[in-house]
Order: structure tokens, then sequence, then C-alpha cells
């Protein structure tokens, strides 16, 4: 197999660190970590002696001040050994992503970034989606309550992915117990300042090692935790955007490992009989073409996100929405149409767990995609807001 | 059409399309209507129904957030479009 790629673009220091881990402890552990559906405790270290969870924090900080463009590189880096690793550092840097972006100019987040995120490297979870709201994450029906200087927090939430693993929890939430459910916030409560009592297990086709377990959370902590701009705000100028690139770029990790197994097989069949083209290599062609073109859609988004960061407005847009929308709908397509077409290369040798060409998880994590924020709510926002859109 | 006539119309359109948990008569000109309620989905059926309304068309840059979060953030968007009622 051949060692991962860089996204294309280039392949600074930050996205080789990732390949090394990824070479070196995601892929070897992958394995493991999908059987035993356990936390890729391994890999999370080895990013985080390599100082990457605080990769996007800026320079005056402590961290890296990494692009968008390096985010994607690192996962795609990742995607292509475990998936689920790569999982994980991906959601953990949306949430850093949303304090960088939101947070900046408040002391606590400051302090928080160059003390937590830098120096001790913490691991940042999330609790979005909530019992009761039908799997719509902007709308909650829990509040914050602040008396005080703390504020008060309950959530039921499905799914916190890696919460017993996680330092802290972005948590969103109704502004307070008078607010309409689409006034939200979000919190950060650390660790030592809430309870989870798990209330479902993880026990999952794919993805397994990002143990998305569910449960009640309950918080107190400083009210100087709650980021100071809406929740509306931060969603739609840095969470969902950054949320469908680096997804994307780790799905896209799997269809290029996928892709990668094929040609060596292909490989392998040509050098039994030179000269005599495998039938199989047609196919081959085909799928690299379609993993190509996914490539350059990734490509594409990770550029106009970062063309459009100096003007949040801009952000804010419903043509920008859209198109991040769409994005993850195709990748999501996508990654399942690679993987099953590497798979009718490879044949049988692909479908068996213990040759050195085996698809199964990447099959089985790809499937994963549609329906993590399902496809059929996003295509029905574009719908909703093709209905306004006009090409001009 | 008068800048009173014109929010009053706007106020209709909000009462029908925006879904706020309070009354659209009562809103306050610099309101906001995503703090009193308003869904994405609620703002693109608002959309449609101002763009009924007035007979015009919002162009892609006007579809922001920001442009339909009060009524006079509508009617900015609405005289910029028409060229009357400011």
């Amino acid at each position: 197999m051949e060692s991962p790629q860089s996204p294309g673009a280039s392949p600074r220091t930050l996205i080789a660190r990732a390949q090394r881990i990824a070479v070196e402890v995601a892929g070897p552990a992958a394995d493991s970590v999908d059987r035993e559906a356990r936390f890729p405790a391994e890999s999370i270290e080895a990013l985080r002696k390599e100082k990457l969870l605080s990769a996007l924090v800026p320079v005056e900080l402590g961290g890296e001040e990494a692009s968008v463009a390096e985010i994607s590189g690192i996962c795609l880096a990742l995607g292509q050994r475990c998936a689920s690793a790569g999982m994980v550092y991906a959601m953990h840097t949306i949430q850093v992503a949303c304090i960088v972006r939101h947070g900046s100019a408040a002391p606590f987040f400051r302090r928080y970034m160059s003390e937590a995120l830098v120096e001790k490297q913490e691991l940042l979870a999330s609790a979005t989606t909530e019992l009761g709201v039908g799997g719509d994450v902007r709308t909650s029906i829990c509040a914050v309550q602040v008396e005080g200087d703390h504020f008060r927090l309950e959530k039921n939430a499905p799914v916190i992915s890696y919460g017993q693993n996680a330092d802290a929890i972005l948590v969103t939430s109704r502004r307070a117990p008078d607010a309409v459910s689409s006034d939200q916030v979000i919190s950060l409560v650390r660790k030592p300042e809430c309870t989870l009592e798990p209330t479902s297990g993880w026990d999952t086709l794919g993805f397994r090692g990002t143990c998305s377990l569910g449960f009640k959370l309950s918080a107190r902590a400083h009210k100087d935790q709650i980021l100071p701009q809406p929740y509306a705000d931060i969603s739609q100028q840095t969470m969902l955007p950054v949320s469908h690139i680096v997804w994307s770029s780790l799905w896209l990790g799997i269809a290029t490992d996928a892709v990668n197994r094929a040609r060596a097989f292909v490989r392998q069949e040509a050098r039994k009989k030179p000269g005599f083209i495998p039938p199989n290599s047609l196919r081959l062609a085909e799928v690299v073409s379609v993993l190509q073109g996914f490539r350059a859609n990734v490509q594409d988004s990770v550029e106009d996100y970062q063309r459009r960061l100096a003007d949040p407005e801009s952000l804010g847009s419903i043509g920008f929405a859209l198109r991040m929308n769409n994005l993850k709908i195709a990748a999501s397509q996508l990654v399942v149409q690679i993987v099953s077409a590497a798979m009718q290369i490879v044949g049988i040798t692909g479908y068996r767990l213990d040759s050195k060409y085996t698809l199964g998880r990447h099959l089985r994590d790809a499937y994963g995609a549609a329906l993590m924020v399902n496809n059929d709510r996003i295509l029905g926002a574009n719908a909703s807001m093709l209905l306004v859109l006009k090409d001009d | 059409m008068t800048a009173d006539e014109m929010n009053a119309r706007i106020r209709a359109v909000i009462g029908e399309h925006a879904r706020l948990a309070v009354d659209a008569k009562a809103l306050g000109d610099d309101s906001n209507l995503y703090d009193a309620g308003m869904t994405s989905h609620a703002s693109v059926n608002l959309m449609l129904g101002l763009e009924s309304s007035f007979d015009i068309e919002f162009p892609e840059r006007m579809l922001r957030r920001r442009a339909f979060e009060s009524v006079s953030a509508i009617r900015a968007a609405l005289v910029e479009l028409t060229g009357s009622g400011g």
C-alpha cells in the first residue's frame, strides 16, 4: 500500500506529522479499535505529543494557526489508516474552530486556548443533539440557568462521541429558561464540572472507535464559559462549514485507501503476466477518475471557505450554506460508491477479512457518512433554500 | 408607499410566515426575529412571502441571515430594491 497522500495543499509539516502518526500508530491499531469498539487512545496520545490538538489555535496563544486546508490534510491522512481516529480528531477540531473563531475576544476562552488546548492538549467533545428535538441541532429544549456567577445545565444527549474520553464538552442549549427553542448558546464544561450518566451504548456497523454513547449530562460552571456569540452565527459561519469540510476530508481518506488497495491488487495481478492487462484495470481506471472528482470537490470547498473567512456575512449566505451542504451529500455518497467499486475490483480477496487487501472496515465505515446528520435532512434544507436562491 | 405603509405590510407578511412566538404587530422595528423564534426554514418562507407581496426578487447577495433579522432590516432591503418607501 502506498503512503497516505497529501490533499494537494502544500505538504507542510503539520500534515507530515499527521501522516507519520497515521502510518506508525493509527494504522497498526485500527483493527483492534474496530474489533473492540474502543477509543483510539494511542492515536490521540500521539496527536497530543505532536501538539496537533491545538493546531488551529492562533500563534499568539501558542498554537500553530493552521489553515483549514491543513486540517483537511490531517483528517485525510488519518482517515486513510483509521477512520475512527480521524473522526475523533475531526470532531475535536470542529469544537476548537468554534472557540478560535468566536471566543478569541473572551478572556476565559483565550486562557482556555493557551493553557488547556496548547499546554495540556485537552480533547474536546460536543453535545449538540438532544432527545426530543428530532435531530434538529438548531433547536434546544434544555437551557442554561444563570445563578450569580455560575450556570446550571442539564441535557439529555442521545450522542456525545468519545464523551468518556474527552477533557471538556461543548454543549448547545437555549440562552435562558425563557428563550425560544432556536435562541441558543454554546457552553464549555470541563469534566470536573459535570457528570455524565450513560443512557445508551455504541455497538455499530462502522466508526466503532468513536464511542458515541448517549448521556444525561449535568453541569455547573462559570458563566464566562458560555461563548459570547449566538449559536446561530457560530453554526452558520463555522460549525457547519468546518464539519462538512473535515468529515468530507476523512471520508476522502477512506476512499483513497480503498482505491490504493485496489491499485496494489491490480498491480500484483499484472505482475503475474506481464504484457497482459488485467480486466479489472478498466474498473480501476474508472474509480480513480471518480476519486479525482471527489478530491477536487473537497479542495475547492476548502478554498471557497478560506476565501470567505475575512467576510463573516458571506459565510452566512444561503449560497454558501447550500454549497457546503452539497459537499457533505456528495462526499458521503461518493465514499460508498468508491469503496464498493474497489471491492468489485479486488473481488473475493477484498471481501475476506484475513487478507491484506481486505475492505470490510472501509465499507462499514463508509455507510456511516450518509447517516451522521442524515442526508435527507440536509436535502430538505437545500430544497427549501433553493426556493429563494437565484443564480446571479 | 410611505414608510409606515411599508412597515405594516412587512409586519403582515411576518405574521403570516415567520411563525414567531409573539404577535408580529407588537414587534419593534428593530426587534430580532430570530430571537423571537423564527427558524431558518421559516425565514425562507418569509423571503418567499415578501417576494410575492412586494413583487420583487431578492438577489443572491441579499440572501443572508442579517438581511431578514428585523422589520427595519427588511425595509432597508426592499427600499434598495424598489427605490421607494424609505
